[in-house]
């Protein structure tokens, strides 16, 4: 029987694994394994093509200061800030200053989304004392909102801590202190973007299909143009028809160099292009696209892997390796994060369409396991949409 | 992290031992540990409750008393009640009786709309019709673009605004929509799938174009493409979107990542309409009418067994893979068998994938990075041995080591590794195949069994086998295959002693 068989070669190799028969090499050194999943027509690992901006009058990188030293200036008022060292921590304080006025708060954007689910926690506040329906409210409001059983529970257990030291009785002081707890244990991250001056910095930008990678890529772009930074977009999904004009498209709308490859080609090879051109044009910062790609998929994964490793190369400088994760995804959006900073080393996550009513509560949990920050949230489909994560906020929606 | 829900009834039941009947309390706690379950399996938790109460009402008259395995009775019982609320009634697309059948897709924005409607073209193809692409989608920078893309692989033609238009961002899907059923007839198709922006279920200006689309071509059938990996969200959105659309269906995307997929449930639950098809792959072949049973075991963490087999059955010779188990089980398996195997295996895709596949597999192990090359490796070691080195692997000295680490570019510690692994495993096996399961108490390879099979597996003793000579308590795969193939519901149950 076919099963039977199967499983005992599993099993056989996995205790010869076991036994160390094979090392468990480090992943970067297994990039050998092709591509396998094209849909249509024959691999065509042939250079990319690099397009010339269509927009080039308005390209003009950064007309003002591209040289190095504005790297000073830029730091300061930036929501990319961060010098390569690592002391002015306090000027990362307010970031997106660039239009302070267009900032959505989570609250606006959220109030739409809380209309529509009445907040089960009038009921918690409702009551005088608290009682065993009460720590049921706060379960339930946590698992809803994707936090997880695990650390629901967690939080839970602490909770019931404090609240006997400090012999609190209230519904509502009980739910202040489990928002104080969650706003304590986000508060301490650094949750800036990384930019140094100098080489052109590499913001690599992962996820499974789906969550909105090529759009952040997109906004972020925008933005950074805006704020007077040479942006080139770097077109590294070569798979998914018709991401290339996509990106291509935000590229024009943010006057930002755009390089791509051909359809199928290696993404490797498209980020290593963008890189190079960057470095030769002086522009200051790379946003690397890549293909969307199930965490399970380990032919991908490696691939993933050498996309990371060709852009750390000199002369780019690979700053930020940023997870995008869709708000509505579930338990497995830590599985994913495992995935996806096992393969690229991830330094953020990017929270995507946390404007619908689900709330995200899984990169609590991600944040918790891995320590890997949220750094940025999309709140609506207007490039001023994507802002930086307030923890705040983001708990206090949690109960809204 | 999460243990299969069967390690966890295990503990329960452990307690249980010759009591019979469930009591209220027992009960309570077998149900919290499946409640557990299906929210790390993002099944909502309103849906998770009304869930536990049908399942509770099943378990009370339930005599456990004479069930060989009560855990595996009650898992049963779970499984059972999974498939029927997955499943009921399965989608019957049926043809307009005046051409075109109108489709809708809807949902949320990367569900995977765009990539379904290619691929549902492409199964409307394969049932002999003649579909038109519909692209309604003029918000996403490049959407109509990528439709155009995957309508060509499967060669059905797109109908959308003009080009300028598309680029202009002024396009009105709505005006698309009310085209699209005129060009249809001209173009003499007779099933149309529009595929509309991804929307967000409280954007209320942009449901209200969704409806006026549905308003204006009556579509026959309304789907809603929902993420596997969807957490508790779902239910609000299928809510929504139900609202608005009066779905037909649904269809589940991205079934081929881990996630378990309890999303599914919940929107079947909360729309009442079946999932109709499901997404496996990126491909466009990837995509199927939907099995609710494998999904049931899928959201309990048990495994796939069903998809494992059909794999299976694609790649080995029955016969072939026989012969093999046997000559394991039995102790005749040579460096050449194990050779021939693990190329078999290696036809069934990344290993990773098909231990997620296998029940019972600890995540643990699961969730190992589990590196193909490691094959390749230990490939390359075998072949770089002489036929009769393979066929008798004690025959190996220093000198024939070191021959056989240059051919491979290892070094002769890992042939000597594993040789004396593979000496290891295979008298192991061998004492599976015998009967009893006295095991060496302490010894390392043992150690490591158990902890690979989980707690449960190393009971019972002699287990899996083929046919034949060999005793198996609790489990004969071939009758569990039998089972599976008969679509007879609860036939991937017996999980628990299947583990290897």
């Amino acid at each position: 029987m076919q099963l039977a068989v199967i499983a005992l070669v599993a099993l056989l190799v996995l205790g010869l694994l076991a036994a160390g028969v094979v090392v468990v090499r480090h992943r970067s050194k297994v990039v050998a394994a092709p591509r396998q999943r094209r849909v249509s027509g024959p691999p065509t690992p042939a250079a990319p093509a690099v397009t010339q901006p269509r927009t080039s009058p308005h390209v003009a990188p950064a007309p003002s200061e591209p040289d190095a030293q504005a790297g000073v200036e830029v730091l300061a008022e930036g929501p990319v800030a961060e010098p390569a060292a690592p002391a002015p921590v306090v000027e990362l304080v307010e970031p997106f200053e660039v239009a302070p006025a267009l900032r959505p708060s989570f609250r606006d954007r959220l109030s739409k989304a809380r209309d529509a689910i009445a907040g089960s926690f009038r009921a918690i506040l409702a009551r005088t004392s608290i009682d065993a329906d009460t720590w049921d409210e706060l379960e339930e409001a946590l698992i809803k909102a994707d936090v997880g059983v695990e650390l629901t529970m967690e939080l839970l257990d602490t909770l019931r801590l404090r609240a006997k030291d400090e012999s609190i009785t209230e519904p509502d002081r009980l739910l202040d202190a489990l928002k104080a707890q969650l706003k304590a244990r986000l508060a301490g991250a650094d949750r800036s973007l990384r930019l140094e001056a100098g080489a052109p910095n590499v913001w690599l930008f992962v996820g499974v299909n789906g969550v909105g990678k090529t759009t952040t890529i997109g906004k972020v772009g925008h933005q950074q143009a805006e704020q007077g930074r040479s942006v080139l977009m770097a077109a590294g999904d070569t798979f998914r028809a018709a991401a290339a004009e996509q990106l291509e498209t935000w590229a024009e709308r943010a006057g930002a160099d755009f390089v791509r490859g051909a359809e199928g080609g290696d993404p490797s090879s498209v980020v290593f292009d963008g890189v190079q051109r960057a470095a030769a044009r002086g522009v200051e910062l790379v946003l690397a696209d890549t293909a969307g790609r199930l965490h399970t998929k380990s032919n991908l994964m490696d691939e993933l892997t050498k996309v990371r490793r060709v852009a750390a190369r000199e002369p780019g400088r690979l700053t930020e390796v940023l997870l995008v994760l869709d708000a509505v995804t579930g338990q497995n959006g830590l599985v994913q994060a495992q995935q996806f900073t096992q393969a690229t080393e991830l330094t953020g996550v990017v929270l995507t369409k946390l404007d619908g009513s689900a709330k995200g509560g899984i990169v609590l949990a991600i944040e918790a396991r891995l320590g890997i920050p949220v750094k940025l949230v999309g709140l609506g489909e207007a490039i001023g949409d994507l802002v930086e994560f307030d923890p705040d906020e983001f708990v206090d929606a949690l109960f809204d | 992290m999460f243990e299969a829900l069967s390690d966890r009834f295990e503990g329960i039941f452990g307690r249980l031992r010759n009591r019979g009947r469930l009591s209220e309390d027992d009960i309570d706690e077998v149900l919290r540990e499946i409640r557990v379950a299906l929210l790390e399996a993002d099944v909502n938790l309103r849906v998770v409750r009304s869930f536990q109460n049908r399942v509770r009402e099943a378990l009370v008259g339930e005599d456990l008393s004479r069930a060989l395995n009560p855990a595996q009775q009650v898992i049963k019982a779970v499984h059972q009640e999974l498939v029927n609320t997955l499943g009921g009634e399965t989608v019957r697309i049926t043809f307009a009786t005046r051409p075109p059948t109108v489709v809708l897709m809807a949902g949320l924005q990367g569900s995977g709309k765009t990539t379904t409607s290619g691929k549902l073209a492409r199964w409307f193809k394969s049932q002999g019709r003649n579909p038109l692409l519909v692209a309604a989608d003029l918000q996403r920078p490049a959407a109509v673009e990528q439709l155009r893309t995957l309508a060509r692989q499967v060669d059905v033609p797109v109908f959308s605004a003009p080009d300028e238009v598309i680029r202009s961002g002024t396009g009105d899907p709505v005006e698309v929509a009310r085209q699209c059923l005129a060009e249809a007839t001209r173009l003499g198709r007779d099933v149309v799938i529009i595929d509309t922006a991804g929307r967000l279920a409280i954007d209320a200006e942009l449901m209200e174009q969704v409806r006026q689309i549905s308003e204006a071509t009556q579509p026959h059938y309304t789907f809603l493409v929902v993420d596997a990996m969807t957490g508790q969200d779902a239910v609000n959105v299928a809510e929504a979107f139900h609202a608005t659309l009066s779905l037909d269906g649904v269809i589940l995307t991205k079934l081929d990542g881990d996630a378990r997929g309890g999303a599914a449930l919940s929107v079947k639950e909360v729309v009442g309409k079946p999932i109709a098809f499901a997404s496996t792959g990126e491909k466009l072949a990837d995509f199927d009418l939907f099995h609710p049973d494998r999904l049931a075991g899928r959201i309990l963490g048990m495994g796939d067994v069903l998809t494992l087999i059909e794999k299976a059955e694609q790649v080995y010779e029955h016969s072939e893979a026989e012969a093999a188990a046997e000559a394991l089980l039995e102790g005749r398996f040579t460096l050449e068998d194990f050779l021939q195997q693990m190329q078999q295996l290696k036809k069934m895709g990344p290993l990773s994938g098909i231990l997620g596949m296998m029940p019972g597999v600890p995540k643990e192990v699961r969730d190992a990075q589990i590196d193909d090359s490691h094959l390749a490796r230990i490939e390359a070691i075998i072949r770089s041995m002489t036929t009769a080195e393979r066929a008798d692997p004690t025959v190996i000295d220093a000198s024939r080591r070191g021959r056989i680490a240059k051919g491979s570019g290892t070094n002769p510690q890992e042939v000597q590794a594993l040789v004396g692994q593979f000496n290891e495993v295979q008298r192991l096996m061998k004492r599976f195949g015998g009967f009893g399961s006295k095991r060496s108490k302490g010894s390392r390879k043992d150690r490591k069994n158990d902890k690979k099979k989980g707690k449960g597996a190393t009971r019972g003793g002699g287990r899996v086998t083929t046919r034949g000579p060999v005793a198996v308590p609790n489990i004969n795969l071939e009758e569990l295959a039998e089972k599976e193939k008969a679509k007879r519901p609860g036939g991937g149950l017996k999980l628990p002693g299947l583990d290897l």
